[in-house]
């Protein structure tokens, strides 16, 4: 039993530290400290530096621009990241559909995608959720029917993240109904310029516009753009969803609002005192910091599992039911915290070149809206009522 | 022992109910809540026409001599309606601070006008440092000639925005916090010194900070006996928290009866979601924590307007409390059990998840109310 660094992942995490000391632009830092609304700018600018430091593609083989970490190393990226700030990577390019081009695609596919992805010239997202096929993902309807050289695809993604950003789409799309709902599933590519595209935004309850529907209506797509066979397609997104899975539990991102959080804490006043200094409230704080420490060697624990290679099973399940309830105990405080000024909502105080007055701290604009925006954690990434079924179906055998 | 409503009672409910379910519809409610007023003009006129803004005041003023049960009966159907109407803070709180506080002149000034509707008050008691302790006033009111000046910040004023009349507690003696020395001053906004910063708040209503600037107001102004109005406050506010209550019994109705019908209705692996034990079960948990808040809605009418005591600041405390954990309960079950669609806006749940926890940020949460009612427990 060791539960320390080594020296070489010690060095490591200096490197990381000197790194962001030096390059992550202190702008974006701030906004991503102040849950503030990062652009689509603020992404792009912040991947090209990634990229030139070699560290954008952490899952990637070297052949193809990636950076060869081992799981302790991108945990230390993670935590350290997090920690200052980094804006949370977004995955559809590099973190999912890559991984599946790199494994399933041929060398066409991988040649034209990948460096695209690299560069930001492409931005991906993702067509798996259907309004009929959510938890139920199998039973998606959007059908992609041959036609000479083209598939014609037809229906509608739903809850499309970043969607009004991208010019690629991946697609789960139904290529054969005579089967099993899993065996006539298929994995396209389509670029989201094709005629018979609609993108129609979904305004959260927030206000907040991250989501999307994406209609298709007769869309061409040649058939190169299918990766690997046909029919294939479920074990293609399995695939991908293990590592959709891992990180959902945001451990870095936990430990990062909880420091946001003591420090709002001991600023707001309650009867004259900081209200860190209230027995109540500090021994909330506590009660979520000791579950987080919990989550943060739990989480280390199944790292060190996969140090030899593989990913993880469904222990991350467990993980990303834990570490979504830390986060939006976490989110439940902070809102807590600001006391009546969880009511205001001012929207323009959200964005970063606002330059007018606060109407109270600075740090408690954003905060009831994260709060409701994260109620989202125990939702997407497969909800946590279907993480448990997984748990208790591969770990209990129930 | 009888929990039924009495006839004349149940035709209020009934009253409201329909010109809620005819007037407010989800749509129409997004529009009033975009407009500057932030609720409709023309519902305000017929809650006023029925008479329904004059429910708490007395025959005199027109009014219908109402307590807390006929209060609670309009409240929890406004609830269920998610309407946005300020009938909590003018008729209720404003119309509550004047009447138990005001002189004969004052009262003749004023109260007719909020029990018609006419005049739209609002109670300013929160300060930025005041985290629901309604003591805790740093606004200072000094004696100028016949007068006063008052200085000072007052923070999230629901119904602010839009008030004709505006009712700000501001300390003429005493350190903060101290209960004594607090003073409350009827003043309209148009005084000079007085700047109104309005926004819209998470719920789809509108609130606003004021800012007092060396507000000169005169004598009339002073509301009740200088530096005693810690009572006052606390009485009206606890009327307004069991107006709250009652309001949050209404939009939990609807959260429970929209989130049964998508489990019915909402099919996934062949079958209603509602056929899957874990969501029967968080359904059930639901049913009961409503029932529970409904309880305490009813205990708190029924102590809304009796004499100030103990066990009447423990009754409302406590239904508060209940109402702050039973509301978080229910907004967050139901946001989970709808999945994505109970988060968006377009959709009626995500409005009603989110009334039920801005009640919770309205007049003390659940820890403040908690925090109370452990500091009046009984020995015995």
């Amino acid at each position: 039993m060791n539960m320390n660094y080594t020296a070489e992942e010690l060095a490591f995490r200096d490197e990381v530290r000197a790194f962001l000391d030096e390059k992550l632009p202190a702008d974006i830092a701030a906004k991503v400290k102040g849950f503030r609304r990062l652009s689509k700018e603020d992404h792009l600018r912040w991947q090209k530096i990634l990229c030139a430091q070699g560290w954008y593609a952490t899952h990637w083989p070297e052949e193809y621009g990636g950076v060869k970490w081992t799981p302790v190393q991108k945990h230390i990226w993670d935590d350290e990241s997090c920690r200052y700030g980094v804006p949370r990577s977004i995955p559809f390019g590099v973190n999912m559909v890559a991984p599946v081009i790199i494994k399933f695609g041929n060398e066409e596919q991988k040649q034209t995608y990948l460096p695209r992805i690299l560069s930001g010239e492409d931005w991906w997202c993702q067509g798996y959720s259907e309004p009929g096929a959510g938890s139920d993902l199998a039973s998606l309807k959007t059908r992609a029917v041959r036609d000479g050289d083209h598939y014609i695809v037809s229906g509608q993604k739903t809850w499309t993240t970043l969607g009004q950003h991208a010019n690629m789409i991946f697609c789960l799309v139904r290529t054969n109904t005579e089967v099993k709902n899993q065996e006539g599933i298929s994995f396209l590519l389509i670029d989201m310029n094709t005629p018979g595209i609609t993108v129609r935004p979904i305004i959260t309850l927030d206000g907040e516009h991250e989501v999307n529907e994406v209609f298709f209506e007769d869309v061409k797509v040649p058939v190169e753009n299918l990766v690997g066979e046909e029919n294939k397609g479920w074990t293609y997104a399995k695939y991908l969803l293990t590592y959709e899975r891992t990180g959902l539990a945001g451990i870095g991102i936990s430990k990062a609002a909880l420091t946001h959080l003591k420090q709002l804490a001991s600023r707001r006043l309650k009867n004259g005192k900081p209200l860190l200094e209230d027995p109540s409230f500090s021994q909330r704080i506590a009660k979520v910091e000791i579950d987080l420490t919990a989550a943060a060697i739990s989480n280390l624990r199944i790292i060190a599992s996969v140090e030899g290679g593989g990913v993880p099973g469904a222990e991350s399940s467990m993980l990303k039911v834990k570490g979504t309830e830390i986060r939006q105990a976490i989110n439940d405080l902070a809102r807590r915290a600001i006391g009546p000024y969880a009511l205001p909502f001012v929207e323009e105080e959200l964005t970063m070149d606002y330059d007018g007055d606060f109407l109270s701290d600075e740090n408690a604009a954003p905060l009831s809206a994260q709060y409701f925006n994260n109620r989202k954690l125990s939702i997407f990434g497969g909800s946590n009522e279907i993480q448990k079924n997984i748990v208790s179906k591969m770990i209990l055998g129930l | 022992m009888d929990f039924r409503l009495n006839e004349e009672q149940q035709m209020l409910q009934d009253t409201v109910a329909r010109l809620v379910r005819g007037e407010y519809s989800f749509e129409k409610r997004l529009e009033f809540s975009e407009t500057e007023l932030g609720f409709s003009a023309d519902f305000w006129r017929q809650l006023s026409e029925l008479g329904l803004t004059a429910v708490p005041f007395s025959e005199e003023l027109g009014g219908f001599g109402g307590g807390g049960v006929e209060v609670q009966s309009v409240m929890t159907e406004l609830g269920r309606g998610l309407c946005l109407e300020p009938y909590l803070q003018s008729v209720i709180l404003g119309g509550g601070l004047i009447g138990q506080a005001g002189n004969d002149s004052q009262k003749e000034q004023w109260l007719a006008g909020i029990a018609s509707g006419e005049l739209k008050a609002a109670a300013a008691l929160q300060e930025p440092q005041s985290f629901y302790n309604l003591n805790d006033v740093e606004t200072r009111a000094e004696k100028s000639g016949d007068g006063y000046v008052l200085n000072g910040r007052k923070a999230v004023v629901t119904g602010g925005h839009c008030a004709d009349l505006i009712i700000v507690s501001a300390r003429t003696s005493g350190d903060s916090r101290d209960a004594s020395g607090l003073s409350l001053f009827a003043l309209s906004p148009d005084t000079a010194g007085v700047d109104r910063r309005s926004y819209p708040t998470i719920d789809g209503s509108k609130g606003c900070d004021i800012t007092l600037n060396n507000v000169q107001v005169g004598a009339d102004a002073l509301l009740g006996t200088e530096g005693q109005a810690a009572e006052v406050i606390e009485y009206q506010a606890g009327r307004a928290v069991a107006g709250l209550c009652a309001e949050a019994v209404g939009v939990m109705e609807m959260t429970n009866e929209l989130t049964l019908d998508y489990l019915k209705q909402r099919k996934q692996f062949g079958v209603p979601i509602g056929k899957f034990q874990v969501l029967q079960h968080r359904m059930v948990d639901m049913m009961s924590e409503l029932e529970q808040a409904r309880s305490m809605a009813i205990l708190a009418a029924s102590v809304a307007d009796s004499e100030q005591n103990d066990e009447r600041r423990r009754v409302l405390a406590a239904a508060k409390n209940v109402i702050g954990r039973a509301g978080q309960f229910i907004s967050e079950s139901g946001i989970q059990m709808h999945g994505g669609i109970g988060m968006t806006w377009e959709y009626n749940f995500a409005h009603y998840a989110k009334r039920l926890i801005a009640i919770n940020h309205q007049l003390g949460d659940d820890d403040f109310h908690l925090e109370r009612y452990a500091s009046l427990l009984q020995a015995s």
